[in-house]
């Protein structure tokens, strides 16, 4: 029910910003969709947009607050932190979720915002920013993964254009997406100064996708084959062999992202908890215990492993709002969010017993069989964004200065 | 490794021979793509039924070999190795049923043509998605048994079955009243609800303790299988890490990585011991038995779940593709820390058997 504002409460201009994205969630988001989010959303490729999510879509998208804290000239919400955590705060009361998303919002459009040419943040931030475009990521290769700095694609420079070839892999969404970021080499005598970070058209001649079948049955991923593909130099981000400034740089955006430390943290652990789960499948004792003492423990140890890291992500949120700089945890937080992540799956495998690894067909409710899909592709996240083995590397190295083996 | 007998060692070398030579992982994978009804390769069963091994455990007298518990696992850790999809497990664990509480009759009836490989038989203990032995609900009455088993491992293939009542265990042959419904699992492996309707039926004779001493029998033929499992993941991890370059050297110059391989291969170690223990104890038909079972399958389990997480991990990316077998661990791995029991369930009972 709309009551009248708080004349006292609208003196502070954050109060005022929370009336005002009240009122315009209330205008603009469809209670049908509230809880409808998909967290699989972004590997899942698109899907049909149903009327009321498409026009969720594009209130949101032309509002910017997809994207609330960038620029408001680029489409953005131009928001600062602190309305930007009221105005999360005003759709989770609301069961309200952010429809735009994807590579671009993650990663990309942050990194362009800092790199880019005036021209180059005119064309490509508003189509993010409005949901409109796929992104996808052009870093690994066959032969550099984990080190990443190993990549062999090769530019060649033509004039007024580079000539790219080479092969791409673990291109996540690469058969969905419109255009394609992507680290090549312009120089083969230099390892990391022969890196230049370069933006391609995924419909331009002589780009090839193949996508890649997971264990999990899905295929999210593709490799990416380039073949004489010309890219004009005006789609050259930063300098010629800048590029690995700028991509380490996408890389800490990733793993923020990754760890669930964007704006949708806790997004990778709803669903049903488990005690709840275990309740049903495992039963109960006498005194309304989970039946097995054994699970009982390791669940409520879980649990708190899971306090403590959404505890640490915000102090961490707390920390880089005081202006303590960025905080020294994105390593972390992308490793404890990975074990989390995969701890949960596999017990909540363990407490489905037979039912959590329905492959498909009858006998097995969508719920279980969403569950056997998830705990397989799950196994990624440890994977991804920089390995767990990588992510202790920078622990290790920068963050506590320890020696390389000599 | 067990001391063996020569007979043993023969055995196990002829086993693993067929094994990598007629059985590798491409088998399981052109097994699981094709998708035969009794989801196992018949070919390659006759084969196996050829060298005898669904007569390990059945007497000469009877048309089998008769060299036992340990002699069985040391044929279920080759087939592990490489996910060989075969009914051998199964069998062999319905085999120990007929050998403990069946009559003269019952023997003679099924035991040669199960020594054949002309029958494959299976347990039907479970009605839930959890090891829950003392939660069985289907009836035998006049000779007639009625009830829904769950999760029946080799349900689809199987001819004979070997069925949990509240009144002990039954010998039921496929026919009238039977009907199977395939369950589409993971592990590519046949798992199918069996629903016995008025089904034809004999009991197996036998104490209280009979449905025990064969789940018993049942989880330590698992164990042989998942200690074959973890040992070949493990060993394929181990190449892959001598020839997979990252920072211009081999992955296994890392000493951290070195240290988690150390870690597992200590793991696997322990294993081989606790599950030959428990085979041991079998055939020796010693009172610790159960001890000895519980204690193999929580451990194998946990070294099982330890090295199929570290074979996808360790491989990265290229373990994540179904192109890749290690995947094919890591599902094989689940469904069987699930069967007879997970960790939990055993480190339970070996607290309950201990007075804990």
């Amino acid at each position: 029910m709309a009551t009248a504002p708080d004349v006292e409460a609208l003196a502070d201009p954050l109060e005022a910003f929370r009336v005002h994205a009240r009122e315009w969630l209330a205008a603009n988001f469809p209670p049908s969709l509230r809880g409808k989010d998909n967290a699989m959303s972004a590997v899942e490729g698109p899907t049909e947009l149903s009327d009321e999510e498409a026009a969720w879509k594009h209130a949101m998208g032309e509002k910017g607050w997809g994207v609330p804290a960038w620029p408001k000239e680029y489409g953005g919400g131009g928001l600062s932190r602190a309305e930007v955590r009221v105005l999360h705060e005003e759709m989770a009361r609301i069961g309200a979720w952010n429809p735009i998303g994807g590579m671009g919002v993650m990663m990309f459009g942050p990194t362009l915002l800092e790199y880019g040419t005036e021209e180059q943040k005119r064309e490509h931030i508003p189509p993010i920013a409005r949901g409109e475009i796929r992104w996808c990521q052009g870093y690994s290769e066959p032969g550099a993964g984990s080190d990443l700095a190993s990549l062999q694609t090769f530019a060649e420079d033509a004039g007024d254009h580079y000539v790219v070839n080479g092969q791409k892999t673990w291109t996540s969404g690469g058969q969905w997406a419109d255009k394609c970021f992507m680290l090549v080499r312009t120089d083969k005598t230099k390892k990391h100064e022969g890196i230049t970070f370069l933006l391609v058209d995924m419909d331009a001649p002589g780009v090839e996708v193949k996508p890649i079948r997971l264990i999990s049955g899905s295929s999210p991923f593709c490799e990416t084959f380039f073949t004489d593909v010309k890219v004009p130099k005006a789609n050259r981000v930063g300098e010629e062999g800048q590029g690995w400034t700028i991509g380490k740089r996408l890389l800490q955006h990733e793993r923020t992202s990754l760890s669930g430390g964007g704006s949708s943290a806790g997004r990778f652990f709803a669903g049903t908890p488990l005690s709840e789960l275990a309740k049903h499948y495992v039963g109960t004792d006498e005194g309304g215990r989970i039946a097995d003492a054994d699970l009982r423990m390791r669940i409520v140890r879980h649990e708190m492993d899971l306090r403590a890291f959404m505890a640490t992500l915000r102090r961490a949120a707390m920390e880089a709002k005081a202006g303590q700089g960025p905080s020294a945890t994105s390593s972390i937080m992308k490793n404890v969010g990975a074990r989390i992540t995969q701890e949960r799956a596999e017990l909540a495998l363990e407490i489905m017993g037979m039912a959590g690894l329905g492959w498909e067909g009858e006998g097995f409710t969508p719920e279980e069989l969403a569950q056997t899909r998830g705990w397989l592709f799950g196994k990624a996240v440890s994977i991804y964004g920089g390995s767990t083995e990588i992510q202790n590397n920078v622990i290790a190295k920068r963050i506590l200065g320890m020696l390389d083996h000599q | 490794m067990a001391v063996l007998t020569e007979e043993q060692t023969m055995l196990r070398d002829m086993a693993r021979e067929w094994v990598d030579n007629e059985a590798p992982v491409t088998a399981f994978r052109r097994m699981r793509d094709a998708a035969p009804a009794e989801r196992y390769d018949s070919g390659a069963w006759r084969a196996q039924a050829e060298m005898g091994w669904p007569g390990i455990l059945v007497p000469e007298a009877l048309g089998g070999v008769g060299m036992g518990y340990v002699s069985l696992g040391l044929v279920l850790e080759q087939l592990g190795r490489n996910l060989t999809a075969s009914p051998l497990a199964a069998t062999a664990a319905a085999t120990s049923a007929i050998l403990i509480g069946g009559s003269e009759a019952q023997q003679t009836e099924w035991l040669p043509r199960i020594a054949a490989g002309e029958v494959v038989a299976t347990l039907a203990i479970d009605e839930e998605p959890r090891f829950a032995p003392d939660r069985i609900t289907t009836e035998a009455a006049g000779g007639r048994v009625t009830g829904t088993k769950e999760f029946v491992a080799e349900g689809d293939g199987a001819a004979l079955f070997v069925v949990a009542t509240t009144d002990g265990l039954w010998l039921v042959p496929e026919g009238e009243g039977v009907t199977r419904s395939a369950r589409q699992m993971v592990d590519s492996r046949s798992h199918a609800q069996v629903r016995f309707d008025g089904a034809a039926g004999e009991r197996l004779a036998g104490s209280d303790e009979l449905p025990t001493r064969v789940t018993d029998r049942a989880a330590a033929a698992t164990c042989a299988e998942m200690l074959g499992m973890a040992e070949a993941a493990f060993e394929k991890t181990n190449e892959y890490l001598k020839t997979r370059v990252q920072f211009g050297q081999p992955l296994s110059t890392f000493q951290a990585l070195q240290h988690r391989m150390a870690k597992q291969f200590t793991e696997l170690e322990l294993t081989r011991s606790v599950v030959e223990a428990a085979l041991e104890a079998i055939e020796a038909d010693r009172p610790d038995v159960p001890q000895a079972v519980s204690l193999a399958k929580a451990v194998a389990g946990e070294t099982l779940h330890l090295i199929s997480r570290e074979t996808v991990q360790l491989h990265g990316g290229i373990g994540m593709t179904d192109e890749h077998d290690a995947g094919f661990y890591l599902k094989r791995a689940r469904v069987l820390e699930a069967q007879w029991g997970n960790a939990a369930w055993h480190r339970e009972r070996f607290a309950r058997l201990n007075g804990y």
